[in-house]
């Protein structure tokens, strides 16, 4: 198992905004949740990255049978746990190969691994760039700084490309991308896809799953989630709205 | 600063005689008694075996000094500095050899290691025994074969006094009159040593000049003074200090820098300053008060200041240019970071006087812990210096709640046809940075330091390459524990 949420509530300065969630990803599975904004959809997001701020109040989050709650972010995601921001953020100043570099290296040293040459590394980026057609002038950018809406979501996608993680969290990653954009996207992550690994995918359109097919489909209203089913239900939510479900 | 007046009061400095050459005791002593009088500097300048006119320069300084303040308008505080108990001289003492890595304090250890500096060097830096047959020692004898091929003098200040008398006597104290400031005096009146440059009329310094690798650089300490000429068309890219910790007995550092560009130099002088700053609760640590100045003397010419200041516990400093010269250009990049109880007061002053001149400054304060970090710069523009420009960009970056960071910008434009431009920002580092780091799996003490850089990158990237590497370490090490 690689996810095993059980349980969740979460409270940001107090408030509660999970009330009891509960969910299991296994290895080679994707999983949509799709539900009205405000619903909680970020905020288990960042319950599971272990951001500040996040309160766990009650319940566990179980990542490849250890218990993750009080984990610090780093060490979470140096073990695998990735996530695509709804909301990427711009570091001024630092290079994208820096970045990369300082990230792939904390992974490689966290898991015992030799760090890769310069060259090994730029090549390692080449690669990847080309999966998420990214245009080659990435390198010397600034994080996301000046970057389009559409070419931020790219980067995410690249970035999970270059540290491979096992359990990727794609919050709104096709909101604000071009048809041609989210396509590239969806075969970034289809590629990707492997038995080992998992996706939590969350999206308001059920377009993004024309391409990346979901096993499982969640619907999160009020900090839990309140129906599941497979792919179909993506349709008939696109169908019928959220209200039906309330 | 009137310039005008400067320059009358160097031309009076040399030119008047009003003091008699008294008598010195030729006493066996490698210690001045504590305390500052006349005799103390009769005894540091006989010491010296110094000439006459460079007696009668400190004493005019030590009479000046005597009848003025200590300046209190910079935004330090620090307890009353007790210039009667300091000893204003001890013949360069080696310092006790230790056997071996062992004996070294680890904390500084640690740090080297963290600067990826070859054991080799740490031992050096930290003063342990070494074989002859170092690297650095075959290194330094090419370095001054290849200097002395292209006419470039590179000294301690002691020997140039010797050997070229004329030139200094030309230039010293034509840029940071004694009379300048409360410390300028103090150094003029009892400097200890230092760094003289010359390069010749036309002359591309083929290397980067590094106080490292000059003779005799061991415990000048104190009241140092450099000296660097760049004689027309010359250039030189001088670097200063190293990112190596250093500790000193000695609390209180009044260190005088002049540059002198002549017509088409450019002099580069980069300085990474991580003098000891006292622990994380604000014991100890020095107190460096520095006047570094330079002068475009000719037209096209230009003199750019790059530094990193990390370490002291009070810093104040501003390096400065004279725009003299038509056309002439004066560039000030700074990164002052300030940590624990740290206080740091540095910026620029640019004095256009020459048409055409062109100023640029870029200042990056970074403030941690319950540290203060003020920008203080001038900008003049003379009634003359038509056509004149200058930008300056101060950002401030805060990291915690404790810390403050101030700007202090004077502008004085003297005429219309010339622009000021001045930008400043404040911004802390925010928790969406953090995160989004940390969740690509770079800790926090790492996210920080690369967060830092990136803000810093602008100034950083003047230093030239290898140094430039070392002082993003710095940054970061100097910012560790400042989360958590
Ligand atoms: N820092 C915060 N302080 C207070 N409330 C917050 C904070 N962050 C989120 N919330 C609240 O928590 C609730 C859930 O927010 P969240 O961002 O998880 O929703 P979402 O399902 O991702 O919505 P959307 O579809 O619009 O992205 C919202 O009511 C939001 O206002
Ligand atoms: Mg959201």
């Amino acid at each position: 198992m690689l996810l095993n949420i059980n349980n969740l509530h979460v409270s940001i300065n107090g408030k509660e905004i999970l009330k009891g969630l509960n969910l299991i990803v296994n290895e080679g599975e994707v999983h949509a949740i799709m539900g009205p904004n405000g619903t909680g959809k970020s905020t288990l997001a960042a319950a599971i990255t272990g951001r500040n701020g996040y309160e766990i109040t009650q319940g566990e989050i179980w990542y490849k049978e250890e218990l993750i709650n009080e984990m610090l972010p780093n060490e979470r995601a140096n073990k695998g746990v990735f996530l695509s921001f709804q909301y990427p953020v711009e570091i001024p100043g630092v290079s994208m190969t820096n970045f990369m570099r300082t990230a792939l290296n904390a992974k490689h040293e966290f898991e015992g691994l030799p760090i890769l040459t310069g060259g090994e590394f730029l090549k390692r980026m080449e690669e990847k760039k080309q999966l998420v057609e990214i245009q080659a002038k990435l390198n010397n950018r600034s994080v996301n700084e000046g970057f389009s809406g559409g070419e931020k979501k790219k980067n995410e996608i690249f970035q999970m490309a270059m540290l491979e993680p096992a359990l990727a969290i794609l919050d709104e990653t096709d909101s604000g991308l071009d048809i041609d954009a989210l396509k590239v996207v969806a075969k970034g992550v289809n590629a990707l896809r492997s038995n080992d690994n998992g996706f939590v995918v969350i999206t308001h359109y059920q377009r993004l799953l024309d391409f990346i097919v979901p096993d499982f489909v969640h619907v999160m209203y009020d900090g839990r989630i309140v129906k599941s089913g497979g792919k179909e239900l993506a349709f008939e939510l696109e169908e019928k709205g959220y209200d039906w479900l309330k | 600063m009137n310039e005008d007046k400067d320059q009358n009061n160097i031309l009076e400095e040399v030119t008047s005689k009003e003091y008699q050459y008294g008598f010195y005791t030729n006493i066996e002593m490698d210690t001045a008694a504590v305390g500052l009088t006349e005799e103390t500097i009769r005894f540091i300048s006989a010491k010296k075996n110094e000439p006459e006119w460079l007696l009668e320069f400190r004493l005019k300084a030590f009479q000046h000094w005597l009848t003025i303040e200590e300046p209190t308008w910079a935004h330090l505080h620090h307890p009353p500095i007790k210039y009667q108990d300091i000893i204003y001289y001890a013949a360069p003492k080696k310092k006790k050899q230790l056997e071996s890595l062992n004996e070294v304090d680890p904390e500084l250890l640690d740090t080297f290691k963290k600067l990826g500096i070859s054991l080799e060097e740490q031992k050096v830096l930290a003063g342990v025994a070494v074989d002859a047959v170092i690297d650095s020692v075959s290194v330094k004898t090419t370095f001054r074969e290849t200097l002395s091929k292209h006419g470039i003098i590179f000294c301690s200040f002691s020997e140039a006094v010797q050997e070229y008398p004329e030139l200094v006597k030309k230039y010293m104290g034509s840029v940071v009159p004694y009379r300048d400031n409360f410390f300028a005096a103090l150094n003029s009146a009892v400097f200890s040593d230092g760094s003289f440059c010359y390069i010749p009329k036309g002359v591309h310094c083929p290397m980067e000049l590094s106080t490292y690798f000059r003779i005799n650089a061991a415990n000048t300490g104190q009241f140092e003074r450099t000296l660097l000429v760049a004689d027309e068309d010359a250039y030189v890219s001088y670097l200063e200090g190293c990112t190596a910790p250093q500790r000193d007995e000695n609390q209180l550092h009044a260190a005088i820098v002049e540059i002198i560009a002549e017509a088409g130099a450019e002099v580069k002088y980069s300085t990474v300053q991580n003098w000891y700053p006292g622990d994380k609760n604000g014991k100890g640590g020095i107190y460096n008060f520095v006047t570094k100045r330079g002068i475009c003397k000719g037209d096209h010419s230009k003199i750019s200041w790059t530094q990193v200041e990390t370490g002291s516990a009070i810093t104040w400093k501003y390096p400065s240019c004279i725009l003299k010269g038509d056309h002439s250009i004066g560039e000030f990049y700074s990164v002052a970071v300030t940590n624990h109880y740290q206080q740091a007061d540095t910026g620029t002053k640019m004095i256009h006087l020459g048409k055409n001149t062109k100023s640029t400054i870029i200042s990056k304060g970074i403030s941690a812990g319950f540290s203060n970090n003020s920008y203080r710069g001038m900008v003049r523009i003379a009634k003359k210096a038509s056509n004149s420009r200058n930008f300056s960009q101060c950002d401030s970056l805060l990291l915690g709640s404790k810390c403050g960071a101030h700007t202090f910008p004077y502008i004085n434009a003297g005429n219309e046809t010339s622009v000021v431009e001045h930008e400043a920002t404040t911004s802390k580092i925010s928790e969406d940075q953090l995160f989004y780091c940390q969740q690509r799996g770079i800790d926090s003490e790492k996210a920080i330091g690369l967060i830092v850089n990136g803000y810093a990158k602008e100034v950083l990237n003047k230093l030239p390459m290898e140094f430039a590497v070392e002082a993003q370490k710095l940054l970061a090490i100097t910012l560790e524990g400042s989360v958590g």
